[in-house]
C-alpha cells in the first residue's frame, strides 16, 4: 500500500463520523523506485488530504521536513516535488494494519494488501 | 461448305455452353454469398468443385477417380459438411484442361446424379485448410483395436439371442433407433437406472467371458462388470447424447464394437465436441471425466466423415479438409459392459453427478440476510477459489472499457470497484488507480502486478466520498441478489464521485443475441454445430420450480447457451493449477475438475438505466450493449 492509496482511504465501520485518516501501524515498509514526473506529482497535490499525508509520512519516518502546508509555487519547485514524489508513491507498507481513529477497529495489512472487509455487524 | 457447318456446330455448343455458363455463374454468386469464396475468371491450378463436397454425400476416393482424367491431381481438400470441394493440380495447363473436360460432368453417386460446376479460384487463397477442432481424445478415453479376433466377433454376435426380445414391446417402440437387449441387469429407459435389486437370471453370456478377462489382465479394468447392454444399429441409426447416470454404474464403461465402424460424438459441458472413430472389433474404455462428464452420443446417419488416410484406424476426427472422406455405415453391434453401482457416486464432477446434486438449490432471496448468505457462498467464496484460473482468462480489455479510460484526463483519480486481477488498472498510466475487490486472491494478484489494490465489499468501499474524477464496476454489479442491493452499489460509486466525475458501469446482459448479433459469449460455442441457440436445459428445476415459500429456485445456467432466467447459477470449470507437488498430486488431480455455481442477475434492456434514474444527483450520458453486456456512463452532477 502506497500513501498515495491510504490518502483515499477511510473507516467506514457502521457508526462512525470520524473514520479519517487511518492510522498506520506498520511492521515492514518497503521503498520502491518509481520514475519522478513532476507534472504528475504536481498536479496530484491538489487532490491530496495533506495533513493526512504529513501524518502518515512522520509516523513511518519519511517526511523529509515536509511542511504542514504545500509550498506557494510547488509546481516549478523540483525539490518539494521530489520529496512528495517520495513519500506518495515510493513508500509502501507491506506489513502491518490500519486503525480506525474513532472505533479503534483493525484491518490487516498483508503482503501490501490492506484487507477492509468488515463483518455483518459492523457495515 | 466447310466454314458453315463449323459455323452451325459452334452456334450449337454456344448454347449448352451458355447453359452451362448460366448455372455455374449462379453456383458461383451462391459460393461467394454463403461461403466467402470467391471465383475467378482467368485459369488458375486450382479450382473449386461445386457439388463435388461431403456435405453432397461425394466420398474423397469417388471424386479423385474422376478429376484424375483432368490431369495430375496434386491435393483434394474436402471440408466437413460442405457442398463443394477444392482440386489442386500439378500445373495451370492442367487445371484448365481438367475445366474445360469435366464442368458440368454428371457423377452417380448413390443413386443420384449430381453435376458438378468446376470454377476457378486464386491459388493458394482458399487451401490453406484451416484445421479446427481438437485432436485430442477427451481425458479418460481410450480406444483399442483389434480388441477380438474376427472368430470371438462372429462369436459373441452369434451368442445375442435377439428373437426372445419381444416380450417388452413399449420398449423397443420407444428405441425405435436401434435393437437392444440387457444382460445382468436391465437398464431401465424411463429412470436410466437400473433395478438393483432385481438382478436378471443367466447373467453374462459365457462368450464375453475370454474378453472380460482380458480387459481385467491389460488394466482397463479392475473389478468384472455385471452388467451388459447390447445396442444394434442399423445404418442411419444413432443414439442421442448422454452421460450414463453416475448412481447407476462405477467408473470404467467398456463398448466393444462389432460389425462395421462408426463415429461417436462426445461433448464437453463446455462446448468443446470430439468426433472418434470407431471401427469394427475395437474396445472403447471410458474413464474419469470422459465417463462422468463428457456425453457420448452416435449422430443417426448413413454416412460418416472419416479420416481419409487409410492407416488411421481409430481415433479422432479433425476438420482437416485435405484428409477426410466418407464412410457409409453398415450394421455395429455395440456390446456395453459396466459395473452396477451399489453406493452414492462421489465423483468429482458434481454437475453431472446425480448422487450430488445439491439437495436444495438456494433460493431467489427476498430478505437481505438470505441475500448476504446467497453471495457469500455463490459469490464471494467461489471467486476465491477460482481466482487463479478466474485471472488466467481475463486478458484481454473490452474495447470500449479501454476508450473510456483513455478518456480521463491526466493525473485524475480513478477508483476500479471490483477490479479483479486489475487488467483495467494499467491501462491509462497517466490516471492515478486505485482497486479493489472482494476477493482477497485477487487483490493480491492485482498488488503482485504492481497496482494499488485493497480488499473490501462494493456496498461499503472505505474511499473518501466525492474525490474520485472516474469509477469503474465492470461486471460487479450483476453479482448482488437482490434489486435494492444492485440500486446500493451504484450509489455507493455515484459517493466516490466528484461533480462532473464519471462512472462505467457493466453488467452480463439477458439479451445474448441482440440484434441478431449472436456475443461472444454465445459464438464460442461454434464447435457444437449450432447449439448456440439452444435452451439450457436444467436437470433439475425449471422457472416453475418454486418451493412452499412461493420463492423460486435458481437455475443452473448451461453455459454458451442462452440465458432462460435472470436469477441464476453459472457453472465454472475450474482447471487446476500446473506444477503441483507430488504430495499434492492426488488433491490436485481431483480438484482439476471442480465445478463452482456463480450467482448471476443476468439484466434485461432499459434495466440498468431504470435502475441509475433511481439514483439522486446523476445523469445517464451515455447507455449501450457491448459484448453481451448492458452498459451506462453516468455523470454526478450534484453532490446531495
Amino acid at each position: 500500500m502506497k500513501l498515495l492509496t491510504h490518502n483515499m482511504l477511510t473507516s467506514h465501520v457502521k457508526g462512525v463520523t470520524k473514520g479519517y485518516p487511518l492510522l498506520i501501524k506498520a511492521t515492514e515498509v518497503k521503498v520502491n523506485e518509481v520514475e519522478f514526473q513532476p507534472q504528475f506529482v504536481s498536479r496530484m497535490i491538489p487532490k491530496l488530504e495533506w495533513s493526512a499525508l504529513i501524518q502518515a509520512a512522520e509516523g513511518l519516518g519519511y517526511l523529509q521536513d515536509l511542511p504542514n502546508a504545500p509550498i506557494s509555487n510547488y509546481e516549478n519547485n523540483e525539490e518539494f516535488l521530489r520529496k512528495v514524489h517520495r513519500v506518495l508513491l515510493e513508500v509502501e507498507v507491506i506489513e502491518g494494519c490500519l486503525q480506525c481513529p474513532e472505533s479503534g477497529r483493525q484491518f490487516p495489512i498483508s503482503k501490501g494488501v490492506p484487507n477492509m472487509l468488515l463483518n455483518e455487524d459492523e457495515s | 461448305m466447310e466454314d458453315h457447318l463449323r459455323n452451325e456446330k459452334n452456334l450449337r455448343r454456344s448454347k449448352t455452353e451458355k447453359k452451362l455458363l448460366r448455372r455455374q455463374k449462379k453456383t458461383g454468386h451462391t459460393l461467394l454469398r454463403h461461403e466467402g469464396i470467391s471465383i475467378v475468371s482467368h485459369p488458375t491450378k486450382c479450382l473449386v468443385v461445386s457439388n463435388g463436397g461431403l456435405g453432397n454425400g461425394v466420398s474423397r476416393e469417388l471424386l479423385l477417380e474422376l478429376l484424375k482424367d483432368g490431369g495430375t491431381v496434386e491435393s483434394i481438400l474436402m471440408p466437413p459438411n460442405k457442398p463443394y470441394a477444392y482440386v489442386t493440380y500439378a500445373s495451370l495447363e492442367e487445371g484448365q484442361n481438367a475445366q474445360g473436360l469435366l464442368n458440368g460432368r454428371v457423377l452417380r453417386c448413390h443413386d443420384q446424379d449430381i453435376t458438378l460446376y468446376l470454377s476457378f479460384v486464386e491459388n493458394g487463397k482458399h487451401v490453406g485448410g484451416e484445421v479446427s477442432g481438437s485432436c485430442a481424445l477427451p481425458p479418460g478415453l481410450s480406444v483399442w483395436e483389434e480388441f477380438v479376433s474376427p472368430e470371438e466377433e462372429a462369436q459373441l454376435l452369434q451368442a445375442v439371442d435377439w428373437l426372445s426380445l419381444n416380450d417388452d414391446v413399449t420398449v423397443q417402440q420407444e428405441l425405435r433407433h436401434r435393437r437392444v437387449k440387457h444382460y445382468g441387469y436391465e437398464f431401465r429407459y424411463d429412470n436410466n437406472n437400473v433395478d438393483k435389486e432385481k438382478p436378471l437370471t443367466g447373467g453374462l453370456p459365457a462368450q464375453c467371458d475370454a474378453m472380460l478377462h482380458r480387459c481385467l489382465s491389460e488394466g482397463h479394468i479392475s473389478v468384472l462388470p455385471d452388467q451388459l447392454t447390447v445396442n444394434q444399429y442399423q445404418s442411419g441409426q444413432g443414439i442421442p447424447p448422454h452421460v450414463d447416470t453416475h448412481s447407476a454404474f462405477e467408473d470404467t464403461l467398456l463398448s466393444l464394437s462389432l460389425g462395421e465402424k462408426t463415429v461417436m460424438d462426445f461433448r464437453h459441458p463446455g462446448g468443446q465436441s470430439v468426433a472418434v472413430v470407431l471401427p469394427g472389433r475395437s474396445l472403447l474404455v471410458m474413464k474419469g471425466e470422459s465417463r462422468y462428464l463428457w456425453t457420448h452420443g452416435i449422430t443417426p446417419r448413413k454416412f460418416d466423415v472419416v479420416p481419409a488416410s487409410k492407416d488411421e484406424g481409430s481415433g479422432v476426427v479433425t476438420s482437416d479438409p485435405s484428409n477426410l472422406t466418407l464412410s457409409r455405415r453398415g450394421t455395429r453391434t455395440s456390446f456395453t459392459f459396466r459395473k452396477v453401482r451399489h453406493t452414492p457416486c462421489d465423483c468429482a464432477y458434481p454437475s453431472a453427478c446425480d448422487s450430488q446434486r445439491p439437495s436444495s438449490l438456494p433460493s431467489l432471496p427476498v430478505a437481505s440476510s438470505d441475500a448476504c448468505r446467497l453471495e457469500a457462498q455463490y459469490v464471494h467464496h467461489v471467486y476465491e477459489e477460482i481466482s487463479t484460473h478466474f485471472s488466467s482468462t481475463r486478458h484481454s480489455p473490452w474495447p470500449r472499457v479501454r476508450e473510456f479510460l483513455l478518456s480521463i484526463p491526466h493525473a485524475a483519480l480513478l477508483a476500479d470497484i471490483g477490479c479483479g486481477n486489475g487488467k483495467y488498472l494499467g491501462i491509462n498510466p497517466q490516471v492515478i488507480s486505485v482497486g479493489c475487490d472482494r476477493s482477497v486472491n485477487l487483490a493480491s494478484i492485482c498488488t503482485e502486478r504492481g497496482y494499488q489494490a485493497f480488499v473490501c465489499d462494493a456496498l461499503s468501499v472505505p474511499l473518501r466520498s466525492t474525490s474520485f474524477d472516474a469509477c469503474l464496476s465492470i461486471a460487479v454489479i450483476h453479482h448482488f441478489s437482490t434489486q435494492e442491493r444492485r440500486l446500493a452499489a451504484i450509489k455507493e460509486l455515484v459517493r466516490l464521485l466528484n461533480v462532473g466525475g464519471r462512472a462505467l458501469i457493466y453488467v452480463w446482459a439477458m439479451e445474448q443475441d441482440y440484434m441478431d448479433q449472436k456475443s461472444k459469449y454465445l459464438k464460442a460455442k461454434r464447435n457444437l454445430e449450432n447449439q448456440a441457440g439452444k435452451v439450457s436445459s436444467s436437470p433439475t428445476c425449471t422457472s416453475e420450480n418454486s418451493n412452499s415459500m412461493g420463492q423460486h429456485k435458481l437455475n443452473i445456467h448451461t453455459n454458451r447457451t442462452v440465458f432462460v432466467s435472470q436469477d441464476l447459477l453459472v457453472p465454472w470449470h475450474l482447471k487446476g493449477d500446473k506444477g503441483c507437488t507430488e504430495e499434492g498430486a492426488l488433491d490436485k488431480a481431483a480438484s482439476q475438475h471442480l465445478v463452482f455455481h456463480r450467482y448471476y442477475h443476468v439484466f434485461q434492456e432499459g434495466e440498468l438505466e431504470k435502475l441509475c434514474c433511481l439514483v439522486k444527483g446523476v445523469k445517464v450520458l451515455d447507455s449501450y450493449y457491448d459484448q453481451g453486456n448492458w452498459c451506462v456512463v453516468l455523470e454526478k452532477i450534484c453532490d446531495l
